[in-house]
């Protein structure tokens, strides 16, 4: 690797790498020309609606579908015991990297049991969503109700009512990290601080719901899917292996996508059942969640409980860690990511940004009947940050210490890396100490700290709220997905090509769903290559078009993608410059590109355009001497080595006010300081912590998935679930420190889970300053009002 | 399943439309199915999400509670409509520019309510902005950039006025 701080070509004057630049999907956006699964049909396009049980947990004894076979416009109707008879096996949500771990098999529509409210029993597929719909109602389903897992707090005992009778118990997986002596380290401590925080279900929300629209050639066994995916090629690999299709013939594209947050990087049993239809009829079937079915199939997430305790010395110095986490997971271990990553990622990061060395964390991981969880923006982290940082504040409020002072004694220094954290992850080219004091600077912490005093005298009260933060971003090959047996790719790939008109296409594995990945590989290769950025032009989302990936997930698109298509820009940059030699008779070291013409190194006088290359590389090769062959595209990929993933690192502040009759709070104000390293489009990382905060907060503050006692959802709807909106929401102030990190050449780490991963940590500290006066504390979250009323014992 | 089915006649984006509409259709439906015109959204389907917002006789309602038959006679203005006729093109240009949108489903209702907004022609606080908007959900940008790109242009609206 080359060392840090070389020029590289992206830090040139010309480069057009760390510039604002527009992404031209949003050009089309504004004018409402984006164009999104649910807006394409093809001829002959049938629409499924599909019957759900209503129940948490039921035999399924008898089916008749007769009468809705028998309306006009139906096609097919398929139960989810002729759906199995159509895959090649159930899925089963485990991987190898969890040993102990297990679940039960799973189809994608119930066979003859339903594990959770709203899982696919019949499918009814007709010429209109409305015929399905309506045909759907005509489909009678006899059940046999089942004693139904409904909390997670008695899921393990042993007299627990069980989701699957084959399994034995309820607990899908435990696992134990123990470093240091925590033992000891508690026994001796000059103080320790403990609380129990509670975690509620939530979901990704995202606008457009999951979409597919699937089309199949009988006759030569092409598939065509349109679909709402992050990940295309890990689409293209479950949608062929469970339905017996050949791989290569499976094309998936996935167009405009409306936000997908993790949510759309995972298999749905109805999605599947769509393609199978379209299977079966050779014709092109689509399905559009609706929201009711949104809230009752897209995974949820956040279900947790965790207990924490914190040794603390009087002079503030953090001596021991120790966690206890139980996970609330759904029916069935999500396939093929797992339902267990959350735990986990709890276990990762609570304390990791701090020094101590005694680390003890237990996780247990509880099958429901609910819909599944996995992977939802910032898996854990949102968790793990709120248990971590409300421990410090509690042992820094213990021994009378400021909540920025016990943080500066105790964070990572900038000059100790590489190290390991207590809980034995590989963390490197952090900046835990430059983050919070550039933090501190911009709140203008001294004068926010005597403001929030002296409100307090008049009755208000505020509260400011510190947060520090790691994430782990863009996932290594040896850890997890792929490594656990997935059809997951966890390098990436680019390639990038000079057509005749001297203009690049720029192919990539990675996705965009709005963050602007397809913009930051633009600029990436602008500047690589030496053209400018409308010279450009990135394809995405197609596996037809782009080198095999693992797509866009777990911030992992600019940090492995980015630096498989720097790679790919400059090998096609060395060859040009090879070209442009032998056409100028000119030893390549001497030439230069810049904004699309081959200069001279230095004086920058114009020798050729790239157009001049383009021409004679496709069309006229003779004037080349015969020894060059040209190839005009390269094709590079990007791995990881030994890393669990690229670590990122900073600190959210946070200035509340509560209202205590009422139990409302307003956020005033919210900064982040965070190091994702190189930035390469300010303005699109900017806006990923800006909205990836907001969605912490909406899970801190409004977001729950409220279930009954018989695991029935009671708030599917955006009228009782609630979400942020504009007049709820903070400024959000955002600042990047760029720490660029070592495993690769461009530097960058992951940008888009820095704002969720820390937010609902940072808003949970500020409202329980702003209660200090009372001595309560909020260590739920949601935060209802309610739950502060509680905590406030006014109710 | 038998539906009761309506003639209707209406301008949509400027343009005659006469249809035969199923009486239970909503007015994005329609717009969407068989218009072609895809535009509007659908997030809920229930009125919260402000994603199929359009206007009706100048009016910004939003599309999927409103039936198709209701609008039978009326005026019917879709973000391609608004888009065509300029009205917000320095919004939308400042949205392009500010980054206002991410995955840009929730964009095009936004700027049906910031059209309202911003032809109201009065000085609103930042604050006012956010309450006027606050019928519009967006899961991706946090809606500062939003707020940001309404203000920008109302600012800029003001200064034009002046000189």
């Amino acid at each position: 690797m080359k060392s840090k701080g070389a020029i590289t070509p992206l830090d040139r004057q010309h480069s057009y790498v760390g510039r604002n630049l527009s992404r031209d999907k949003a050009k089309r956006a504004v004018n409402g020309r984006g164009r999104y699964t649910d807006d394409i049909t093809l001829p002959r396009t049938v629409h499924a609606a599909f019957v759900r049980s209503p129940y948490a947990h039921a035999m399924i004894t008898d089916i008749d579908v007769d009468i809705a076979k028998a309306e006009e416009g139906v096609v097919l109707v398929m139960t989810g015991a002729e759906l199995k008879e159509l895959c090649t096996g159930p899925w089963v949500g485990t991987l190898s990297v969890f040993p102990t771990m297990k679940t039960a098999p799973q189809y994608p529509m119930a066979v003859d049991r339903a594990c959770w409210q709203g899982e696919p029993v019949v499918m009814v597929v007709a010429n209109s969503r409305a015929a399905a719909e309506d045909a759907a109602e005509l489909v009678s389903i006899t059940y046999k109700e089942l004693p139904v897992v409904a909390h997670k707090e008695t899921a393990l005992e042993k007299n627990s009512n069980l989701v699957h009778p084959d399994l034995k118990d309820n607990l899908a997986y435990e696992k134990v990290i123990d470093t240091g002596d925590v033992g000891e380290a508690f026994a001796g401590a000059d103080h320790v601080v403990e609380a129990t925080f509670d975690f509620g279900r939530h979901t990704a929300v995202s606008l457009e719901p999951r979409a597919i629209l699937a089309s199949f050639e009988k006759d030569t066994e092409e598939l065509t899917i349109y679909t709402s995916s992050q990940t295309p090629h890990m689409f293209q690999a479950i949608i062929a292996r469970t339905l017996g299709l050949p791989e290569h013939k499976c094309r998936v594209v996935a167009p405009f996508v409306g936000g997908s947050f993790g949510l759309k990087i995972h298999s749905f049993g109805d999605e599947f059942a769509a393609t199978a239809a379209s299977l079966k009829l050779g014709r092109p079937v689509k399905f559009i969640a609706d929201r009711l079915e949104s809230f009752l199939t897209d995974i949820h997430a956040r279900e947790n409980t965790v207990t924490g305790k914190m040794a603390v010395s009087s002079q503030g110095k953090i001596e021991a860690l120790e966690i206890d986490i139980l996970s609330g997971v759904g029916a069935y271990s999500q396939y093929p990511r797992t339902s267990v990553f959350e735990a986990n990622q709890i276990l990762n990061i609570t304390g990791g940004p701090y020094k101590h060395q005694n680390y003890k964390a237990r996780m247990r991981v509880a099958y429901m009947n609910k819909v599944p969880t996995s992977q939802y923006r910032a898996v854990g982290h949102p968790i793990g940050n709120s248990v971590g940082e409300a421990l410090v504040d509690l042992a820094a409020e213990k021994i009378g210490m400021d909540p920025v002072e016990i943080r500066r004694r105790n964070i990572m220094e900038d000059n100790s890396y590489p190290r390991t954290t207590a809980s034995g992850i590989e963390v490197a080219d952090m900046s835990h100490q430059k983050c919070l004091e550039t933090l501190v600077e911009r709140m203008k912490y001294d004068d926010l700290v005597q403001e929030r005093n002296s409100l307090r005298a008049e009755g208000i009260f505020r509260g400011i709220g510190i947060a520090a933060f790691i994430k782990g971003t863009a996932p290594g090959p040896a850890g997890y997905y792929g490594a656990g047996g997935a059809p997951i790719a966890s390098q990436d790939a680019a390639t990038v090509k000079i057509e005749p008109s001297g203009n690049i296409i720029c192919a990539v594995g990675v996705t965009d769903q709005g963050q602007g990945v397809d913009t930051v590989m633009q600029q990436i290769t602008a500047g690589a290559v030496g053209v400018l950025p409308e010279m450009v032009r990135v394809i995405e989302g197609d596996t037809d078009a782009t080198p095999y990936g693992g797509g866009t997930y777990a911030s992992r698109a600019t940090a492995i993608g980015g630096e498989a298509t720097y790679q790919a820009a400059l090998a096609l940059r060395a060859e040009l410059l090879r070209l442009a030699g032998a056409l100028l008779q000119r030893e390549p070291e001497t030439l230069d590109i810049i904004d699309g013409n081959v200069v001279d190194l230095g004086t920058e006088n114009i020798r050729m355009p790239l157009a001049e290359i383009g021409r004679i590389g496709h069309f006229q090769v003779a004037e080349l001497p015969n020894d060059i062959q040209p190839q005009l595209s390269h094709t590079k990929r990007f791995r990881l080595n030994d890393a669990l993933y690229i670590f990122t690192n900073g600190i959210h502040g946070a200035y509340v006010e509560v209202d205590c009759d009422t139990g409302f709070i307003t956020l005033l104000k919210q900064w982040v300081v965070e190091d994702c390293g190189r930035v390469i489009n300010p303005i699109l990382a900017d806006e990923q912590v800006r909205g990836g905060s907001v969605q912490g907060i909406g899970g801190a503050l409004y977001e729950h998935c409220i279930y009954d006692d018989q695991a029935q959802l009671l708030n599917g709807s955006l009228i009782d679930y609630l979400v942020p909106m504009a007049s709820e929401m903070p400024d959000i102030d955002v600042a990047h420190v760029q720490t660029h990190t070592g495993v690769s050449e461009l530097g960058s780490k992951g940008v888009g889970e820095s704002g969720t991963g820390a937010s609902p940590a940072v808003v949970m500290n500020a409202v329980n300053d702003a209660i200090s006066p009372f001595e309560a504390k909020v260590t739920v979250q949601p935060m209802t009002p309610d739950v502060l009323l509680k905590a406030l014992n006014r109710i | 399943m038998a539906y009761d089915f309506l003639d209707i006649k209406l301008i949509v984006n400027g343009e005659q439309v006469s249809a035969r509409v199923p009486a239970r259709m909503h007015l994005v439906d329609f717009l969407r199915m068989e218009l072609e015109l895809t535009g509007s959204h659908l997030g809920c389907e229930h009125g919260i999400c402000g994603a199929c917002s359009v206007r009706v006789d100048g009016v910004v309602v939003r599309g999927c509670l409103v039936l198709a038959a209701q609008c039978d006679g009326s005026d019917v203005l879709t973000i391609e409509g608004l888009s065509e006729s300029k009205e917000v093109v320095d919004l939308q240009n400042t949205f392009v520019e500010r980054n206002a949108m991410q995955c840009g489903f929730c964009t095009p209702g936004m700027l049906m309510t910031a059209a309202e907004l911003l032809a109201k022609n009065d000085k609103m606080a930042r604050n006012e902005i956010r309450e006027f908007m606050s019928g519009n959900f967006c899961r991706c940008t946090g809606y500062h950039a939003i707020i940001d790109a309404i203000e920008i242009t109302m600012e800029a609206r003001r200064e034009e006025e002046r000189s």
